[in-house]
């Protein structure tokens, strides 16, 4: 708080008022004269113009027909055929997309947070932190660079008497985007992970050994529930990411599976007949749904997994 | 998203120096933790190693610097990066004009909009790119869309989350309160106050944003491409059809660059916690 006493020591309190004289004359104190409001006012308008009025016209045009007038037609769209289909490969990648590289990233969490080596403890969480930060095109190209049909890893293994392509398998298909996805996707449940790790204290594991509890015994009743928010709240984070991501799927499939953010590109880039842009839409508005209760889901979760960690 | 947390998560990983961790006894299963680690170093590893091996060939699968070479004489290349370039830079300047000033205040007057700014400013995230181009491209106006330099304006908002969080760790790092009142009774002015003695508290933490910007505007692909423009990972997009190995190349050298600029701010971060935990010891 302001000290008054030595406020009204101060040369010519409000001098350096913006000409509001009439707000800054009934107070004693030199403070800015720059009101709440008016110094809120970039940042508030900024975020409408920017962040509120864009997403509000996607939503606003999902409800509407070419005229104008209120339809639900665009939105039931989205429960049949290819946009349909699209929503569930989406569910389902993004589902692969986040329990693969949570289960994966506990374990490497663990094993590198019980690491005696402290270097290489701080190697790992700071390339963890690169990693979780690759995405996008560059990565894509990277892994198409290794394991497509004419990669290098994949021309190693074949030499090597293995053909990845001959069981199926393609870089460009279901699999292969999870493959790649995991890529950032371990790195940041790494990232979310460690700290909770962190809070388990060695106290906690001797008292279960004191009580003649087993090390299953102690992860079964101690570790895994101190643990299970952090990790629910890192696996809905990672849902997300995988759900609402573009361009390294656009990248590596150039745009031929049917998921939630690839239809919406093909049909911006005119790939689909023209005039079907509300389409576009009324899957923009199915995202933001998607987003909002997978994120309302991780803020709650995160707030209790807080609990368990040293502030 | 990504960057956001781990922007967070590693602070906190490494910000822990003094802190004890859990020491379980592990003769019996180091073994475990051998192959996780090997597995792990493989995924992570061989991809790059196979980039790098692949941006090294000619079109015929010989070893050659060609590739390397023929990046610097490019068609388009120059303008998409230059064009990435300016846009990065205005993206700094309106991000840093915008936050500083808008979270200092939230500090100092208003503490009680803090959650409120967290939201908001976690709200880009919950909004996926995809979905506010599609928004940005019905409700701007023409003379907007057409405007170069627009996507700038939208690199503003992708960089919110972890900017804000950036400057209010280094905000909650520092005693606001505290210095302000200590400048005002020496006769410091408001402006004084902030450019002699807040901004230079929080330079680390503009220093980060600034960092992660500029990785943002280089790597970011989708609104850039729905709007049309050609950014640099645009380009390198549209160029992978004419010259893989080339594109590749390219790709590698934005990794190391974006590796050398994201680690220089973990090692920022791990300067700052040592510091900070130097001062709370004395």
């Amino acid at each position: 708080m302001t000290n008054p006493v030595v406020a009204s020591n101060l040369p010519a309190p409000g001098a350096s008022s913006t000409g509001g004289g009439e707000v800054v004359a009934p107070r004693p104190t030199p403070r800015l004269a720059i009101t709440p409001v008016l110094a809120m006012a970039p940042f508030t308008v900024y975020v409408t113009l920017l962040l509120f009025v864009p997403i509000g016209a996607v939503v606003l045009l999902s409800l509407q027909d070419d005229q104008g007038n209120f339809t639900t037609a665009n939105l039931a769209l989205l429960f049949h055929g290819i946009y349909a289909q699209g929503f569930l490969n989406s569910m389902r990648l993004s589902a692969a997309s986040a329990l693969i590289p949570a289960v994966v990233g506990v374990f490497l969490a663990h094993a590198i947070a019980t690491s005696r080596f402290e270097t290489f403890r701080r190697l790992v969480a700071s390339a963890a932190g690169v990693f979780a930060n690759f995405g996008g095109i560059n990565l894509a190209f990277i892994f198409l660079a290794a394991y497509s049909y004419t990669g290098i890893v994949v021309a190693w293994l074949r030499s090597a008497g293995i053909d990845l392509y001959a069981h199926g398998y393609q870089i460009y298909g279901f699999d292969g985007i999870v493959f790649v996805y995991c890529y950032f996707q371990i790195p940041l449940m790494v990232l979310i992970v460690t700290p909770a790790l962190g809070a388990i204290r060695p106290a906690w594991r001797e008292a279960v050994s004191g009580l003649g509890g087993s090390t299953w015994r102690f992860w079964r009743h101690v570790g895994i529930p101190v643990l299970l928010p952090s990790i629910l709240s890192g696996t809905l984070l990672l849902f997300g990411s995988a759900f609402a991501a573009y361009a390294t799927c656009q990248a590596l499939t150039s745009g031929t599976v049917e998921l939630w953010p690839i239809q919406i590109g093909n049909i911006l880039d005119g790939n689909i007949l023209a005039g079907q842009d509300h389409i576009a839409y009324a899957i923009g508005t199915g995202m933001l749904v998607v987003l909002f209760v997978t994120m309302s889901l991780y803020l709650l979760l995160q707030r209790r997994a807080r609990r368990w960690l040293p502030s | 998203m990504a960057s956001l947390v781990s922007d967070l998560a590693v602070e906190e990983v490494l910000g822990a120096p003094g802190e004890q961790r859990s020491r379980p006894t592990r003769r019996r299963i180091a073994w475990w933790r051998a192959v996780v680690l090997l597995l792990a170093a493989a995924y992570f590893l061989l991809p790059l190693y196979a980039g790098l091996r692949f941006a090294l060939q000619d079109a015929n699968g010989n070893f050659s610097f060609s590739s390397v070479r023929a990046i610097a004489h490019q068609p388009g290349l120059g303008d998409a990066f230059w064009l990435s370039a300016e846009l990065a830079a205005l993206t700094m300047v309106l991000t840093l004009a915008l936050m500083v000033p808008t979270t200092i205040y939230v500090h100092l007057r208003l503490p009680k909009l803090r959650p409120v700014m967290e939201l908001v400013t976690l709200l880009p995230i919950v909004f996926p790119p995809i979905v506010l181009i599609i928004g940005v491209l019905h409700a701007f106006p023409l003379w907007l869309r057409n405007w170069q330099y627009m996507l700038a304006l939208l690199y503003v908002v992708l960089a919110m989350p972890f900017v804000y969080r950036s400057l209010d760790a280094g905000l909650s790092a520092i005693d606001v309160k505290t210095l302000v009142e200590a400048t005002r009774s020496l006769g410091a002015r408001g402006p004084t106050t902030l450019w002699r003695v807040l901004l230079p508290n929080l330079t680390s933490a503009m220093v980060s944003a600034v960092i992660l910007t500029l990785a943002l505007v280089f790597g970011e692909y989708t609104m850039a491409a729905l709007a049309q423009w050609s950014t640099f990972p645009v380009w390198l997009y549209d160029f992978f059809q004419t010259d893989g190995h080339v594109t590749v190349a390219v790709s590698m050298a934005a990794l190391l660059a974006t590796w050398v600029l994201l680690s220089s701010i973990v090692l920022l971060d791990l300067g700052r916690s040592r510091r900070q935990a130097n001062r709370r010891r004395s």
